[in-house]
């Protein structure tokens, strides 16, 4: 609650300052955060209800039997799942947080964090256009690696 | 009016699904819509403050100023400003992709490039923020100190795996698709 309550005073004081040195600019800005705010409600509402539709029918025990026990395999499951899907943050991490509550392990947690933003396999066709598909491979690949060695690190430490 | 309404699709299948959950178990059903309730509440509760910062950055921090700072010359200048600008983006990576193209043809040094999509793609502040808000803080402060370090590493990485030489201008240049 002081989280959220620091946050909105934060935002009220920039905009405060920001309208104060220039009207029509924060008038911009406020029109950017409502448009980005109306983009996202009909997703946010769709994921949303898939999150309390799964926290209502998978049960514990799957989750805690695939992800619960560090095994190599549910690990890499979730890091490919990680890898593949694409999904904002404001989504994975309730999503993360509702898998911890569920009884995943913080290392396939972490895992599946970490894969899911450094390796973006949705967007590569996006990434090759801009890049080329050296780079993009490289980069994914490097990220895939690097995901799962700090995912592991992390599970070590925060057990 | 008929795309706004397709986006509503996975919502109004969510709501079905609820529905035929709560007639056939009433718990359950009851449950599902209580979670997802909660999470909708959370997230009112600060995605607002969250979006009128992102557009306040949006509005105050010019573009060229940025791609002046992180040539093949900037140094470890370079690095922190491509750090440094990265966290405070929002959007998705895909939004960042032509940022960093852009850079890139105005003589950003590649590994800048890749370190800046990958501060983009995993710690930018807003995503931090919720970070903290569901799995804690130690948990995104451990995974903020071990990212740093991977993607600067990520980065050089890069330069040397696709030869960019010397100057650290990427030869192939952004824009063009290369087979």
């Amino acid at each position: 609650m002081l989280f959220n309550v620091t946050l909105f005073v934060f935002a009220a004081a920039a905009l405060c300052i920001s309208f104060r040195r220039d009207r029509q600019k924060t008038k911009k800005a406020l029109a950017i955060a409502w448009n980005s705010f109306r983009n996202l409600i009909p997703s946010m509402l769709g994921i949303i209800g898939l999150i309390g539709l799964m926290l209502a029918l998978v049960p514990r025990e799957v989750i805690a039997g695939l992800f619960g026990n560090n095994s190599p395999a549910g690990i890499l499951l979730i890091s490919l799942a990680g890898a593949v899907t694409l999904m904002p943050a404001f989504i994975a991490f309730p999503l993360a947080a509702s898998l911890l509550q569920s009884g995943a392990s913080v290392m396939a947690v972490a895992c599946f964090i970490t894969t899911l933003l450094m390796v973006g396999i949705i967007t590569a066709p996006m990434e090759v256009n801009f890049f080329g598909k050296k780079f993009t491979f490289w980069r994914n690949a490097i990220g895939f690696v690097l995901a799962l060695v700090i995912g592991g690190v992390m599970g070590v430490i925060l057990q | 009016m008929k795309a706004r309404l397709r986006r509503y699709a996975l919502f109004a299948l969510v709501v079905v699904a609820d529905l035929l959950l709560y007639l056939q178990h009433p718990a359950r059903g009851e449950q599902a819509i209580r979670s997802a309730l909660d999470y909708l509440v959370e997230m009112l509760l600060f995605i607002p403050p969250v979006f009128v910062l992102v557009g306040l950055l949006d509005v105050w921090v010019p573009r060229q100023i940025v791609e002046k700072n992180v040539g093949p010359d900037s140094g470890v200048r370079g690095v922190i400003i491509s750090i440094l600008v990265a966290t405070a983006a929002a959007g998705p990576l895909y939004a960042g992709f032509p940022v960093a193209g852009a850079l890139l043809r105005k003589g950003c040094r590649l590994a800048n490039a890749v370190i800046f999509l990958g501060t983009w793609a995993t710690i930018k502040i807003p995503m931090l923020m919720m970070e903290v808000k569901f799995v804690g803080l130690p948990f995104a402060l451990l995974r903020l100190a071990l990212t740093l370090p991977a993607i600067i590493a990520t980065g050089y990485l890069m330069e040397m795996i696709l030869k960019v030489g010397e100057t650290g201008r990427f030869a192939q240049g952004a824009g063009e698709k290369n087979y």
